[in-house]
Parts: structure tokens; sequence; C-alpha cells
């Protein structure tokens, strides 16, 4: 039984695509989430070699929301991620050879090998915080906004969190203190319908989370998670409504996670969602719904998506090798930055 | 209500001797701190319930919003755990705040960020962001208070890694460690007694700070340590001048900072006096007066002529009646007579 389907329209509406963007733009978008992809695939693969001695929480299928979003963002402007953070990291900047190390618990990680794949932070490309408490990056993105405001700055923050982040009492908390103050922040919601194993309805009653979120009184919209110019395009307005000083703005973007909560593999012949749901969402997995477009547009083809994958996959290698044969922190680094000066 | 308005105004409190400089009142020193970090740094901004109320918390932050504009200045939504975030957010982004609770126990509605968030991004990041925040709350005591508008939470707090805890007995001290715990670069929480607020004491004018993590002699002595901060080193001040007149000679020290501990001056004392009593505005059982016991079983056992004793709350919640409180607080009755069975040959 297919208990949350997808309801989006795909592609038909871009039409206009090729008018609107650059090709190379449109191709980057491709290729950022194939890398993503790519890169999850082969942690997943990796994983049960108990190498990577962190809790993986993978991003397949939700390639476009991190994409998407981050694709209109500055540099400068601070994303807040949660527990799943890979998707967020790769698509702000991160460097994958530290993120890798960070994974395999060495010292050149991008933290240092305290945070691990749940707190994948890289304050250099605006990779500003995470974390594994449902809704905890919330009202801290909220104070970065507020941060901004007071400085005169122009920058935005943005904060990821899922369906049952908007269950915490924090969520409210943050989203009622984003309008008062009209902060420059963006919540983007991904709506991937379960919290661990718990579906929505278990969790929240019949109700649409970004109705729930203009209540508050900030903008709220909701957009086709899998579908990366949608997801770009609302990004890119909350962004300029942020900087032009038009407050908060809140993203629901309904996407599939293909994948367990945490882990390798997926779980849902373990009974708590059907596969068949699972299915039907692959076939409108974002990168791939994506290449049929850009096929379809003449921007790409098989033999260049084929190219883009050595390359990928080349990299992908080559950071591995890296991470492994990186040096592990000693225990002198156990006692550093408890404080700072 | 004036009951306990009264019995505060009662209280007996050294008058601060002129020569010794400017004489002011402790809310009115804190208020020159904020004063002075809000006029020198423009990342400063301070928030919370009440801010511009009438009341300006205690006096606290009287006339900051009229100076300051309120943009920096800020009453805030009843969100203690999103403010706190909010305050983490943009400490991590070069703002310093000072967050301000009426109680303690409201502090508690905010867990989640200040142990779980605040005082762990520098560690978990590896030294990338600072969180340079202050937490300021009043400890409250009587007006019926009760168990949910008394409590001290210093102890539940003494084990995180990464927090800095303060709690100051003199109005010298409030507006030296507010200064220097806003320049600090880590989160640091300011726990104030109501019944220290209307304390007169010498404050210099201007810019100064008081060090975290150095304790003090308030009073020099060879028989027994009395350790403490806040109000209950006010309470063990005016117990050392009674048993002096019974010839006991105790040694009293103000921590004012209970994280970082100043080891060495408490180490330095029992050298000396060999003799320790550890005395709290919170619960004894694992809280300041049990790790600064286990710190003397563990490290200055050599140094003990008796058992160490503590002197703090019993593990049973505030009463908010006066008749069951009596009963409940540290005093001066209560120290003495632990001290005088410490020395008892």
């Amino acid at each position: 039984m297919t208990r949350y389907e997808y309801r989006g329209t795909g592609y038909a509406k871009w039409d206009d695509a090729r008018t609107q963007y650059r090709s190379e733009f449109l191709t980057r978008l491709f290729r950022d989430m194939l890398r993503i992809r790519l890169i999850e695939e082969e942690i997943e693969r990796r994983y049960n070699q108990d190498q990577m001695k962190t809790p993986i929480h993978l991003v397949i299928g939700q390639e476009a929301t991190s994409v998407g979003s981050c694709a209109a963002l500055r540099k400068e402007d601070l994303l807040y991620s949660s527990h799943r953070t890979h998707g967020n990291y790769l698509a702000k900047g991160g460097d994958l050879k530290a993120m890798l190390c960070e994974m395999h618990c060495r010292i050149n990680g991008c933290a240092g090998s305290r945070g691990g794949s749940m707190h994948l932070i890289d304050k250099s490309v605006g990779m500003a915080g995470t974390s594994a408490i449902v809704g905890g990056a919330m009202p801290i993105a909220t104070g970065a906004a507020l941060a901004a405001q007071l400085q005169g700055l122009d920058r935005v923050s943005v904060v990821f969190l899922g369906d049952a982040t908007t269950e915490e009492g924090v969520a409210s908390e943050s989203l009622n203190f984003a309008a008062l103050k009209r902060l420059p922040v963006i919540f983007f919601c991904e709506n991937n319908f379960y919290s661990v194993q718990s579906p929505l309805a278990t969790r929240q009653p019949p109700r649409e989370i970004y109705k729930w979120a203009a209540g508050y009184g900030i903008a709220s919209v909701r957009v086709d998670g899998t579908n990366v110019l949608d997801v770009y395009e609302a990004t890119r307005e909350a962004v300029a409504r942020a900087r032009e000083g038009g407050g908060a703005t809140f993203i629901e973007a309904p996407v599939y996670r293909f994948r367990a909560h945490g882990g390798a593999g997926d779980d849902s012949h373990t009974g708590y969602r059907d596969p068949a749901e699972r299915e039907a969402w692959e076939k409108v997995c974002p990168v791939e719904t994506y290449y049929q477009f850009l096929a379809k547009a003449g921007l790409i083809d098989a033999a260049q998506r084929e190219r883009m994958r050595a390359e990928i996959m080349q990299e992908v290698f080559e950071a591995f090798d890296y991470a492994l044969a990186s040096p592990n922190p000693e225990e002198k680094d156990l006692y550093t930055h408890v404080y700072s000066n | 209500m004036p009951w306990d308005e009264g019995l505060v105004n009662s209280l007996v409190y050294d008058t601060p001797d002129p020569k010794t400089g400017r004489v002011l009142g402790y809310a009115k020193a804190i208020n020159e701190a904020l004063d002075i970090a809000l006029e020198h740094d423009p990342g400063v901004f301070v928030l919370g319930q009440g801010v511009d109320d009438p009341g300006r918390m205690f006096g606290t932050t009287k006339d900051l919003q009229e100076k300051y504009g309120a943009a920096r200045v800020f009453d805030t939504p009843l969100s203690e755990e999103g403010m706190m975030g909010v305050c983490t957010g943009a400490a991590m982004n070069g703002m310093r705040p000072v967050y301000m609770h009426n109680r303690p126990d409201f502090i508690l509605l905010a867990f989640n960020q200040l142990v779980t968030h605040a005082s762990k991004y520098h560690y978990m990041d590896n030294g990338q962001t600072t969180v340079p925040m202050v937490v300021w709350a009043a400890i409250g005591r009587g007006w019926g208070s009760g168990a949910q508008h008394s409590q001290s939470i210093q102890g539940l707090l003494l084990g995180v890694p990464g927090l800095k805890i303060v709690m100051p007995s003199t109005p010298y001290d409030a507006k030296g460690l507010m200064l220097a715990a806003i320049a600090d670069n880590n989160p640091v929480l300011i726990f104030e007694h109501r019944w220290l607020m209307k304390k007169d004491g010498a404050v210099p004018e201007g810019l100064y700070t008081v060090p975290l993590g150095k304790g003090v002699y308030r009073r020099r002595g060879k028989d027994v340590t009395i350790v403490g901060a806040s109000h209950t080193l006010e309470v063990a001040l005016q117990a050392a001048g009674k048993l002096a007149d019974e010839g006991i000679d105790a040694e009293v020290i103000d921590l004012r900072t209970l994280k970082p501990l100043d080891e060495q001056i408490i180490a330095e004392s029992l050298k000396v006096t060999g003799r320790l009593l550890v005395v709290d505005t919170g619960w004894a059982m694992g809280g300041v007066c049990a790790e600064i016991g286990c710190l003397a079983a563990e490290k200055w056992f050599h140094y003990l002529k008796a058992p160490v004793r503590r002197v703090g709350l019993p593990d049973v919640p505030t009463p908010a009646g006066y008749t069951l409180e009596q009963f409940y607080y540290p005093d001066v009755q209560k120290i003495s007579a632990v001290v005088r069975e410490m020395v008892k040959k």
C-alpha cells in the first residue's frame, strides 16, 4: 500500500528552462546531484566494511533539495542542518576529502574527527552548524539571522529540517521569533514522511505542513522536492525576500528517502512502509527525472553522463584513499577546543 | 510581598567604608556593567523577558533600552529554548548576547540548547566557532517561591564541559565578573541571588574585570576553611564572625567562579586549616558541595584533620511556606553548629 504518493507534476512546466537559464547552470545542477548520489552509493557500498565508524544518514533520493537550494545561495550565506548532513555539506561546497576523513574519524576531517557524519561543519563554505537533536539547529539559524540583521549584513541563513521537526516546540518558537523580527532566515523542510520508522500520520493530524507554518505569519510555500528547478526557484525567491528585508520563508519540499533512516540499505521490508511505496518514488528519482529533462532539451546525452560519472568516481576513489591514509588524532587532541581563549 | 521584602531589607550587611571609594547598590553595579559593555562593543545585546518592563530586572537593565535602542535591548517571547538557541546562533556569528532570566528555573526549559548545543559547538567543530554568550539569572528565595521558583541549578550544570559558571557575592564582583563574562569567548552562566540585590558595596567607576576562575579570601583564619559563593557566602561570613567570639578562627573563601574552579586557593587554605566545610545555595547531593568534597578526598586527603562537611540544601524540593522553609536553607546556626563539630577536640 502506498501511503504517501508523489503529488508533483515533473518538469513539464520547465519547457522554457533553456531560455531562462544558461545551459552550464542547468548541467551543473545535474552534475552536483549525480555527484552526491555517487558519493552516497560508494559510502553505502563500503559501510559494512566498518572503516567508517560513524552513524550515516544517506540522502539518496533527496539530492534535489540540497542542490537546488544551495544553488540559490552565496558562499557566505549560512547553512544549518540536522543529522542528515551529507547532501547539504556537499551542495554548499564542502570538501569531499575533509568529509570522508571526518567519517573515518581522522584528524584532518572537516571537524577534526569530533563531529562525524552528523556534524559535517565547515565555516569556510558557510556550512555553519548541525544538530543531531531534531529541531536543534532551527533557533540557531534564527539567531544567525538575528546577527546578520543587527550587523547590517545581507547574509541569509538557511536551516534544513524534516517533517518531524515541526512537531518540536522549538520549531514554533523559532518561527514565531523569525516572524516577529522579520529575520533573513529560510526554514527548508524536507518532508520525507517518516521519522525513523514512524509515519507522518501517526505523528500529525491531516494537515499541510506549509500551511501550519504560514500560521506564524511568514511566507510559506510547498514545492516538489524531487524537482531541482522548482527547489531552486522557491529558494531564490525566499533569498530575495530575506535580503530585501521581507523576512523569513518556510519551504516544504515533499521528497522520499530511498534508504533506511540510518545505515546502509533500505529497511522497508521490516514493515513500517511498503516497498512498493519506495518503488513508486524511485520512478520520480530526482537525478533520473532531471537527466531525462535535460536529455530531451538536448543539453546532455548518455555519453556525457558516462564521462561525468567516470570523473566523479575517480574523485571519490581518490578521496577514500586519501581518508584511509590520513592520520588518526592522538590523545592530546581530545583536550583541545573545550574552551576558547 | 511585604513580609519577605522586610526580611531582605533587615539583613545586616557590613556598611561599606566610604573611604574605600564609590559605593553602589548590587543591581546598579550590574546595570553599570551592562551599560559599559553595550557602549564599548556593538556586538553586545541584552535580551530577556521583562528587560524593558517597569521593574527592569531588579533595575539591572534600567535606562539601557532608552540609551541603546530596542534592537539591542529587548523583551522576548516566552520561548526559553528557542531564545537560548537564538543567542547561540547569534554568538556563533559575531555577537555577544546577554540573556537574562528572572529565575534559574526558567533556564531548565532551555537545557537542550544550553547543554547540548551552546556548550558543545566549539568542540564539535574543532574550534571553528566560538559561542561568547552570557546567561544570567537571579536565584529566588522566600516570597513563597516554592519548588519551581527558587531552584539553584549550578550543581546540575557543573558537570557540563564547555560551560563556565559564575556566582558573585559583592557589588564589586557582580560588575567585574559580568564584564569578564561578556568578554569571555565561551558560554558563561551567572547565577545571582535575589537577596544580594539590595546589598551596597564599593564599586569603582568605568571598566574593570574580575578574572573568571579565581577565588578570593574574604576572611583569614587557621581553624577551618569555609568555601562557597553567592548569598551562602554572606551567611558563612556572618557565622564566622559569631564563631570568632567563641574562639574559632574560620577562613572564608569566596570562589566567585564555580567553573573553572580555583582549586589552588582551596588547597592552599586547607594546608593550613586541615578542615573543609563547603556551603552552597543548591542541593548538597551531587552538586558543588559534593564535587569540592570529592576533590578534597582525592587530592588533599593528607591535609585533612577532620571529615569534610557540607551545608547545602537537603535532598528535598523547596517548600513554599515560610513555616517549613525556615528548616530548609543554610543559616548562621546550621553553619556554626557544623563548624563547632568539626573543630571539637
